[in-house]
Formats: C-alpha cells, structure tokens, sequence
C-alpha cells in the first residue's frame, strides 16, 4: 500500500476519485494508527463501531459518481459536538453515559457528503481548559513528546491530525480551543467568524464566543472543511449567511499585515516565542506582504474581559445539568440535595471553579464592576479592531506564548488561563483567526503564529496562509 | 479577599454541593483570578461609552423565529424519555416539591 503519512484531503480525494484507493482501505489504515497509538496518547474517547459501514456507503457514493468534497474522508470530531444516537460527554462524568438525540448542523452537513467520522475525541471537560488535563477521562499526550500535553480544550482533535489517526478533525474554539491545541501539535486550527457556523448541536460553554472550526494538516484543508460546514441555520439564531467575501484588494497594493508589536513587550512570551514570531514577519515580508506595526491600545484588558464573560456564561450555560432531564443522577434526600450532589459530583473542578466565579461576577453587588465593565471594554476592543481593519488586511501575532507544557507543569488555574493571552481577542470581537504552523523549538516542539482578518473575510486567511505554508 | 463561606453561599446558589476544604481552596484559586480580572475596573472609556448599559454594549442581535408550526405532538418525545434518568408512565419523575 502506498505510503499514507502525508496525506491531505484534497490529496485523499484524488486517490478515491481515481480508485487508486477506496474509502475502505482509507478508513482502515486509519483506524490502525488508532489502534497503534490511542493507549499511549489517549486522542479518542470512544472509535465509532461502524467506522467500515459508514466507509462503505462513501464507497458506494463514490462509485455511483456523487461524490463531493468529503466524501470517504474519515474525520474525528471532538466530544461536545452531537450525532444521533451516539454517545457524547464533552468529556465530563456528567454526561458520561449520554446519547445525543439529534445531530449537529456542521456535522449533518458533513454527513450528507459521506464523510466518515471514527470516533470522538478528547478534551478538556466541557472544553474548559487549554490541555485537556480537566478532561474526565484523563490528559491527551502530545504525538511530538508525550511527557507533554496536547493543548487543548481541542486537544484530541489536533493531536488526531497530527498523528495521523484521523485525516481532519472538527474543534470547538470558545478562547482559543482550536488554535491553541493545533500550535501545540503543529497543525493547522481555524476559528471561523462567530455565526459562521452554526452551533446548533454543539455542547454551549460560553454561547457569545463559542465556534465550531476545522483542524487540518494544511491550509487548504480547513478550507475544505469550513467551506461545507458554514452557513445560516435556522436552528441556530445567532448564525450568518456568508455575504459576498468583504474582502477587496486595495487596488494594486500589496497585502498589508498589522502586527501590534507592543502586545509581545508583556511579560510572560518565551524568548524562543519571540525569535520564531521574528523569522515569521520576515517570511512574510519575502513573500511581498506589507508589516505595518499597528498599536491596539486596550488588547491588554482581552484576558481580563474574557475571564469575566465566558465564566457569566458558563455559569448560566450549565445550569441544565440537573440531574433531572438527562445525565447522571445522583439520589439525595430532596430535589435541591439532588442537585447539589449531582453537579458536585458531576462535573470537575474547572467546571466547578468557573460556575462559581461566573456566579459571583454577575451577583448583584459585582455585576457593573466586573460584566459591566467587562462588556464596555468588549465594544471598545470590537471598534479598535474594526479600526485597524481599516488599515491592513490582517493582523499576526503568535497564538501560543510559549511551546507545550509539561503535564502538570501549571499549578493554579491564573497560570494555565495566561496561556490564552493571544487566542481570546478574536472571540471577544467574534473575527476569524487561523493558527498556523510556524517551525520548531531547539527541542522539536511545535509553534504557531495566529492571522486575524475581518468578520466574514477567512478568504483572507486562506491566502495569507497558503502562501506561509508553501500550499 | 473573598472567604470561604461566600465560597459556600455562592455554591449554593449554583446548587452545587462543595465540602468544606475545597471551599478553601477555591477561595484563594477565585481570589488569584478576581485579582487579575480586576484590571478591567481601570478601564475608562469616554464619558458617552461609560453611560450604556451591559446588555447595550453587546453588539450580539437575536433573531427569534415565528412561534408557528410546532413538532407533531409526541414526535420526540420518546428519544427524549430515553435519556431521563427517571421516568414512570411516559412521565418524568422528580422528587416532591411541596
């Protein structure tokens, strides 16, 4: 058989169009890496039992000359995201037994293609985390060291891709959950425009920044992927049809990329960090991009913006984890012990700690001081990026402040949430970003630089990052 | 400083039991992270930002459908009841109320 390790979609889809291979022999040399690798790296929670079933319909979809961009491509999917009937925890104790009882529109519309899913992935419990060591069922291991984590909360995901044991995976990117995990495993993590896709279906952590997004090994690949997922749908409100692409070309000038260099002068960014995000401006600059450095004066004010935000809507988000509708359960003496002890012993600490602090940031005392405030600098954020789009076509930086950590290298949860410090700006303003690949540490550790454009202009981001890659 | 038994009545509030050492540890993880979140207390936007509302400052619109051609009664109801962890007679069962 031929040599696989190197294989894309869009190359996938030449070998099955032209039956040099067929969607069964693709799904299998698949699900044998899985078998290889998973008890070492613990990428899948649970590999689908009708991985060859779902293979050959693709097949038959293929012969019969329907075939469309997925067809026969097997993909994972991370474990917040439903199909009917099949089993989905978002990693948590919870929801350990739960089946979804109907499928989400990304996935359907990947479904109706003949995609092939093999399993579901891990990650950090209801994709709290940036490691997937809150997940319930244990830390996924980084394929390129694994004394260290796979990043996360998407960390199944991206390590599935980069270990070959899936071709593509679906994410979900709340503060950096798909770009994050994709820097650290040295693939490629899209966090669409908010609306882009739709999120019906998908497990809500906090419901005004939450994506679904693609991980891929290249550029082209995520595109692949969001061009069918995306869309309006009538089961998610807050979901946008794609308008015509926003993005014009400024006659015949180059294609300008802002950098707020002033964000990298803060504590905290490994010298390594900054070394390679050097190499990548000058890659840039040799491949005829414009760099204007652009000053953001308030990005400083994102992290703190999104640690109020997000565990406000968390907090909310998971009060229907009762013990009562679906779930686990846990018996005690009244309805309200019930509760008590099934969302104490239900969901972990991470979750515990955000509901907690969510609830304490929207009491009646705080609730201006902090989601108030928090909700001011977002439209302010939201301007100054609009701003600077004015200026340039994009904006760079790195998405991770550092290579990936060791398991159990962060002792308090203020340490792993500084990790986020690049990743969160896009959800806050709701603009796509991209994580791309960026070269290696002096230990063969992975890095990645992050392009932001304008809402609805991820074109811009599939040209940038073509041409970054060599694609 | 945030004390543990504020950590314990803000649980209760989320209806989630918590023992008492862990409370502990909360109180000082919620401290670390309220310290730092903080900062946004010294963000001044100009005078007319600074009078809108929270809500005001989302730039977020709902769009809520019609409320117009419900499901087939019962159509899925079964699935649903599948996943309860009590039921009895097609009914969720809970504990009493009153």
């Amino acid at each position: 058989m031929m040599d696989l390790k190197n294989l894309t979609i869009s190359k996938a889809r030449k070998l099955l169009d032209s039956k040099e291979i067929s969607a069964i022999e693709l799904a299998e040399y698949y699900l044998k890496n899985i078998e290889a690798k998973n008890e070492e790296l613990n990428v899948y929670l649970e590999v689908y039992d009708d991985v060859r079933n779902q293979a050959e319909a693709a097949q038959k979809i293929i012969d019969a000359g329907n075939l469309k961009a997925l067809t026969g491509i097997p993909l994972a999917i991370k474990d917040n995201i439903l199909i009917k009937g099949r089993k989905v925890s978002a990693a948590s104790k919870i929801l350990e037994n739960y089946r979804a009882t109907y499928t989400a529109t990304a996935v359907q519309k990947i479904l109706d293609q003949g995609g092939v899913f093999l399993g579901r992935t891990n990650m950090d419990e209801f994709a709290m985390g940036g490691s997937t060591e809150n997940s319930a069922f244990g830390v996924t291991k980084n394929p390129h060291d694994p004394e260290r984590v796979a990043g996360g909360s998407s960390g199944g995901s991206a390590a599935a891709v980069a270990a070959n044991m899936a071709l593509g995976a679906l994410g979900t990117d709340t503060g950096g959950s798909v770009r994050e995990p994709a820097a650290f495993c040295g693939v490629v993590g899209l966090k669409p425009t908010y609306g882009a896709v739709s999120r019906y279906g998908l497990t809500a952590m906090g419901s005004s920044l939450d994506c679904i997004g693609p991980i891929t090994k290249t550029v082209d690949d995520a595109e692949i992927i969001f061009n069918i997922i995306k869309g309006r749908d009538e089961m998610d409100s807050t979901s946008i049809s794609p308008p015509a692409p926003s993005y014009t070309k400024r006659g015949s000038e180059k294609t300008k990329i802002g950098v707020p260099y002033h964000i990298l002068e803060q504590e905290g960014i490994s010298k390594e960090v900054k070394e390679n995000f050097d190499e990548s401006i000058k890659k840039l600059k040799d491949l005829n991009f414009e760099i204007v450095d652009i000053k953001l004066p308030n990005i400083d004010k994102s992290l703190a913006v999104y640690y109020i935000v997000m565990p406000a809507e968390v907090s909310s988000n998971m009060a229907r984890y009762d013990g009562i509708k679906y779930g686990l359960s846990v018996d005690g003496e009244n309805l309200l012990d019930v509760y008590k002890k099934t969302r104490g012993e239900g969901f972990g600490k991470e979750v515990r700690r955000r509901i907690i602090l969510g609830t304490y940031v929207l009491s009646s005392g705080y609730y201006d001081a902090y989601y108030g405030n928090a909700m001011r600098a977002r439209k302010v954020l939201g301007e100054e990026f609009a701003n600077a789009f004015k200026e340039v076509d994009a904006i760079l930086t790195p998405t991770i402040s550092a290579p990936a950590w060791k398991m159990g290298e962060k002792t308090t949860p203020l340490e792993e949430y500084l990790a986020d410090i690049f990743t969160v700006t896009a959800n806050i303003v709701g603009c796509p970003a991209i994580s791309l690949p960026s070269g290696l540490t002096s230990n063969n550790l992975p890095l990645g630089v992050q392009l932001m454009a304008p809402h609805m202009s991820e074109n811009i981001l599939f040209e940038i990052g073509k041409k970054f890659l060599g694609e | 400083m945030i004390s543990k038994d504020e950590i314990k009545k803000l649980a209760d509030l989320a209806r989630i039991g918590v023992e008492d050492e862990e409370a502990e540890d909360l109180a000082g993880e919620i401290d670390a992270i309220l310290g730092y979140v903080k900062l946004i207390q010294q963000f001044h936007p100009d005078e007319a930002l600074s009078k809108i509302s929270a809500e005001e400052g989302s730039s977020v619109i709902n769009i809520l459908r019609e409320d117009t051609n419900p499901n087939e009664s019962g159509a899925y109801t079964e699935a649903i009841l599948k996943e309860m962890p009590n039921t009895e007679k097609g009914f969720l069962k809970v504990k009493k109320i009153l």
